[in-house]
């Protein structure tokens, strides 16, 4: 009963707060849709290919690095273990 | 390892590979030009990085409600790939937005609760590492919160006039640029599958490590 | 339930009323915030546009933080909580009770704080005293919330008084950047009432899911 009273409210609360949303001026409008383009570009000042290259050179060394972090913990781990189970072994 | 691990990951190798070639392809946008491109790669991790906080989230009440050690193990795999997509997300935005919107960052609500949203995977890794006993529980409570922020993040665009993009991009995306970012997506979903079974694997050899311990004191 | 909660919340008064230790050293730490903002930022006696809401928030938190770090270490060093978890009282009503009384605390402190940033950020604070106390209470609320829920169960963590700070503010960001966006809308010239609604609007729900996060993860965050 008590959680039906908190979720009624908690869906409530933001219908009651559909009130205009803060406005932010001066600022590019907000995007709906993409459009393919239809003619050619403008000549823009800041070019675009360095951007894009660093975005897509991110991604990938920060998976590479990701995978190589885990894979040097991962054989730290199981040298330890397998120290550890030939220590056993020993005194059995 | 499960056997589907290494087929996975060839598979996955060799459509990332496969990905550059078919965004190439993607029609250009008509106001951004060539740095649209960087979207290819911005919204897939975007939802891996909210889909990975989830993950957490879930698996963390189950470690709380339940107790189960897998679950944990879960969760904090999670964690920590939530702040790598995070991070991804936090850097191909900036450097997309540098062009498309003349400044690296606005504080606006989507990119506010999104760096939040990453923060608090961060904390959870700090308490983790540096909580002591008790701090998986503690970490799980916040993962929680930190899952309570997800819904927000990504209706925040919808509801509150941001400069960021709204939601309705991508059902109204034309089919050539459609092909390339679903094919994106699918990469990091199975990425992150990968990742996320490698991450569990660690997790489970220290646990296999503390059993040895603590059998060796015995 | 009810009954519970209002006896921890007495209890917690009480203690607090014998020595005022925490009311006076939260008040006084939190004075020096804003006295620390008011010497970095006021420049010949004047102070920076709509300084003043983002300063009043921003000693509420550090204020806030410093007042559940005490409230807890408290109760750590008196061995009270383990007391009162072995307690046959319901442990959602002990968290409301912990929750009332942080949330008394840092009123409290707001009674004194506000009057002096208004003074010296030359801000109309007092302008709307009702909508400013909604404002206030409603974050204080969201943002004490969190804090006990997270102090509670870092009472037997390691570095506790580190952790809290990492675990708190990230979570808390939305309140507090709400109530910061509310009391600055009231202190424009002419007051968008429809805006600081909004803003109350999404604090009263801000607090509706972390008091209800919190009630629901409490018991078993507070288990070992």
């Amino acid at each position: 009963m008590r959680v039906l009273v908190l979720l009624v409210l908690l869906v409530s609360s933001p219908a009651i707060a559909q009130q205009p949303a803060p406005d932010q001026s001066q600022q590019p409008k907000q995007t709906d849709e993409f459009v393919p383009i239809s003619q050619l570009p403008a000549q823009d000042q800041l070019p675009a290919a360095p951007l894009l290259v660093t975005a897509y050179a991110f991604v990938w060394v920060v998976f590479f690095a990701y995978v190589v972090s885990v894979g040097r913990r991962l054989t730290k781990v199981q040298h330890e273990v397998e120290r550890l189970e030939s220590d056993i072994a020993k005194r059995t | 390892m499960p056997k589907w691990f290494v087929p996975l990951a060839a598979a996955t190798a060799l459509m990332f590979a496969a990905s550059p070639f078919l965004i190439a392809n993607a029609p250009y946008e008509a106001t951004m030009g060539l740095v649209q491109k960087i979207f290819y790669y911005h919204l897939p991790s975007a939802w891996v990085f909210l889909l990975s906080a989830i993950v957490c989230g879930i698996a963390s009440a189950r470690f709380l409600f339940g107790g189960s050690p897998r679950q944990d193990r879960l969760a904090y795999a999670a964690a920590e790939l939530t702040v790598l997509f995070g991070a991804i997300v936090l850097v191909t935005g900036p450097l997309w937005a540098r062009k498309a919107w003349g400044v690296w960052w606005q504080w606006d609500v989507r990119l506010t609760s999104s760096l939040m949203g990453w923060m608090v995977a961060w904390a959870y890794l700090l308490v983790r590492k540096y909580g002591g006993p008790g701090s998986d529980k503690l970490a799980a409570g916040l993962a929680l919160f930190g899952m309570a922020n997800v819904p927000f993040v990504y209706i925040s665009v919808n509801y509150w006039r941001t400069i960021h993009p709204a939601t309705s991009v991508v059902p109204t995306l034309p089919v050539d640029m459609g092909v390339a970012l679903w094919f994106a997506v699918a990469c990091f979903l199975l990425l992150f599958v990968l990742l996320l079974r490698l991450r569990v694997y660690l997790e489970e050899q220290r646990a296999r490590l503390d059993a040895l311990y603590l059998s060796l004191d015995e | 339930m009810i009954r519970t909660a209002w006896l921890v919340l007495k209890k917690d008064l009480t203690v607090e009323v014998r020595s005022l230790e925490i009311a006076y050293t939260t008040l006084f730490f939190a004075v020096s915030c804003i006295l620390f903002f008011a010497f970095a930022l006021v420049k010949e006696g004047k102070a920076p546009e709509d300084g003043a809401a983002g300063i009043l928030w921003i000693a509420i938190a550090f204020g806030g933080t410093l007042a559940l770090g005490r409230t807890f270490e408290r109760e750590r060093q008196s061995e009270t909580l383990r007391a009162l978890l072995m307690a046959p009282a319901a442990r959602p009503a002990i968290y409301v009770g912990k929750l009332l009384g942080i949330v008394a605390l840092l009123a409290a402190a707001e009674v004194v704080l506000v009057p002096l940033v208004a003074f010296l950020f030359q801000a109309p604070l007092l302008s709307h005293p009702f909508w400013l106390a909604a404002v206030l209470l409603s974050g204080t609320i969201g943002f004490a919330a969190v804090g006990t829920l997270f102090s509670a169960m870092l009472v037997r963590a390691r570095s506790r008084d580190v952790l809290l700070p990492v675990l708190l503010y990230p979570i808390t960001v939305p309140v507090i950047i709400a109530g910061v966006r509310a009391t600055a809308a009231l202190l424009q010239p002419d007051v968008e009432l429809a805006l600081v609604r909004f803003w109350v609007a999404l604090l009263i729900a801000l607090d509706v899911v972390f008091v209800t996060l919190a009630l629901w993860t409490f018991e078993p965050l507070m288990t070992d």
